[in-house]
């Protein structure tokens, strides 16, 4: 894989991948609002689905497992492609070029940083329950308010959000370029990616500003 | 003339590949609105050849906009500051008197300066070695209506031949990267009937040439675009990707 042609095309359908499940996952949050019994309930669902197909827990290791081959993916072809990117201009420019990228452009490796260490502590937090003090396994709606009634961790998980939505909204008008989607249709393209990214922002943070603000509890 | 303007240069000076290169001020007097930013460079040498000092090297040929030689990096800005404009023919009367100006040569891993403001593009030629023709029995030229053009085909094919292979987009684009400029090449072949037969073999070699070099990767953030002095859309690099896509899948399915 030398192309940067290929490592791109291998971001963006990862990508698209993560972004498939975040929709998912951010609608799945929302039930929070309906109280401990349907939250839980959702939760336990999630393990049955596909029963007798699958046995129990089955769906939820498949999609573990997809998620986990396009992290590697997409962080592994960032890494190498954010190296040669570096070494392509060892010498800078004196005089700084003017701004040709948007905030969201510029944000968009650091962010993607930020972003994994924030996927590893999520999960330390609300799956394993190493980083959660209060955890108890099956009772994720206990878990997600005792975790969001610290603070600090509340305010983390926005930080992320919010670092999400800067990605998506550059990530999904670039995943179209490098997959070569007609220009006639890029326009479509970008205003989904800062639709998405609104509505993903929008949703994960109602449900730490909900807890915040005592109205989940 | 009281319209006359007082501009300092602060320019790259570096006499040679290995050696060790800084931004030295200069100040050119009496520099006409109508001037060339050339035509600056070109006083300024007299001035230094005068004093017994060493000219700065710069890189010119037609001073007409067509040929691509020009490379100036003019506060910050590949050719300036004049949208669509090569340094030769950015007129002085975008400055004003007074003011400071920068002016550096292309930065890239790729494009290794030569001396001064002199950069060794052959990174761009070895691109258009690969596959930037087409094979085609020579002879006496063929008649002229032997091969129809669709009109689209053919106004696509002259917006993306309009590339002068300045390599301006690789000055701008964060990433150093060549895609504007390999993409332009690619499309301006594969459009055309004469060069549609080699189009899949041409995509995938002039990639992996330009893959090869050391350029970066596109990050689609449009600097190239911007900074190109012959208008070339981004649009291009997304064709390319597909291009590429298609016969990189197909040459995978032939066992290549
Ligand atoms: C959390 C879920 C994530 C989603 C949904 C996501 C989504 C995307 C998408 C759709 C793209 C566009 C691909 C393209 O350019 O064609 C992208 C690009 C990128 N992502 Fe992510 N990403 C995520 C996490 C991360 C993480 C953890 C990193 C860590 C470094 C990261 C780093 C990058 C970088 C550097 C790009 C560069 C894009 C470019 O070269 O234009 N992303 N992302
Ligand atoms: S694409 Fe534009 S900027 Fe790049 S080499 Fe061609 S003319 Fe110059
Ligand atoms: S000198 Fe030929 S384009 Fe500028």
């Amino acid at each position: 894989m030398r192309t940067t042609i290929a490592l791109k095309a291998l971001m963006a359908v990862t990508g698209i991948v993560m972004l498939a499940f975040l929709v998912l996952h951010m609608l799945g949050n929302l039930k929070i609002f309906f109280g401990p019994e349907d939250f839980n309930a959702y939760s336990h669902w999630l393990r049955t689905l596909l029963i007798p197909f699958l046995h129990y827990g089955w769906f939820l290791w498949i999609l573990r497992v997809v998620l986990v081959v396009s992290v590697v993916g997409h962080i592994g072809s960032a890494i190498v492609l954010t190296k040669r990117d570096r070494a392509a201009r060892p010498v800078r420019y004196r005089h700084a070029p003017p701004a040709s990228s948007t905030y969201a452009t510029r944000t968009l490796r650091y962010g993607g940083a930020i972003l994994a260490l924030f996927v590893v502590f999520h999960i330390l937090d609300l799956t394993t329950g190493d980083a959660n003090p209060h955890f108890t396994e099956g009772h994720p709606y206990q878990n997600l308010t005792a975790s969001f009634d610290r603070w600090y961790v509340a305010v983390f998980y926005m930080l992320a959000v919010v670092l999400l939505g800067l990605h998506v909204q550059h990530g999904l008008r670039s995943a179209a370029r490098t997959l070569g989607v007609a220009a006639g249709r890029q326009r479509a393209f970008a205003a989904l990616g800062t639709a998405l990214a609104a509505v993903l922002t929008a949703g994960f943070l109602s449900v730490p500003v909900a807890v915040l603000a005592g109205a989940v509890s | 003339m009281s319209d006359l303007m007082e501009l300092t240069l602060r320019v790259w000076r570096q006499p040679g590949p290995d050696a060790d290169g800084e931004m030295r001020t200069y100040t050119v007097a009496d520099v006409s609105p109508d001037m060339s930013f050339l035509e600056v460079l070109d006083v300024l040498n007299e001035e230094l050849a005068a004093r017994g000092e060493e000219p700065v090297a710069f890189d010119h040929d037609c001073r007409e906009g067509i040929c691509g030689a020009c490379s100036l990096v003019i506060n910050g800005e590949p050719h300036g500051p004049q949208k669509r404009t090569t340094a030769c023919q950015l007129h002085m009367r975008h400055f004003a008197d007074g003011d400071v100006i920068d002016v550096e040569p292309w930065r890239a891993a790729a494009f290794p300066v030569v001396r001064d403001l002199v950069v060794d593009r052959g990174a761009l030629d070895r691109i258009v070695g690969a596959g930037g023709y087409i094979t085609a029995p020579t002879g006496s030229a063929p008649e002229a209506h032997a091969t129809p053009v669709a009109k689209d085909a053919a106004d696509e094919a002259f917006t993306a031949a309009a590339c002068i292979g300045c390599g301006a987009c690789v000055a701008a684009c964060p990433n150093a990267s060549a895609m504007l400029f390999t993409a332009a090449k690619i499309k301006h072949l594969n459009v055309l009937p004469q060069g549609r037969p080699e189009a899949g073999t041409r995509v995938l070699d002039m990639v992996a040439a330009m893959d090869a070099e050391d350029f970066g990767g596109c990050t689609n953030v449009g600097a190239c675009a911007t900074a190109c002095p012959k208008g070339i859309p981004v649009d291009v690099i997304t064709e390319m990707n597909r291009d590429w896509l298609k016969a990189a899948a197909r040459s995978r399915k032939s066992g290549r």
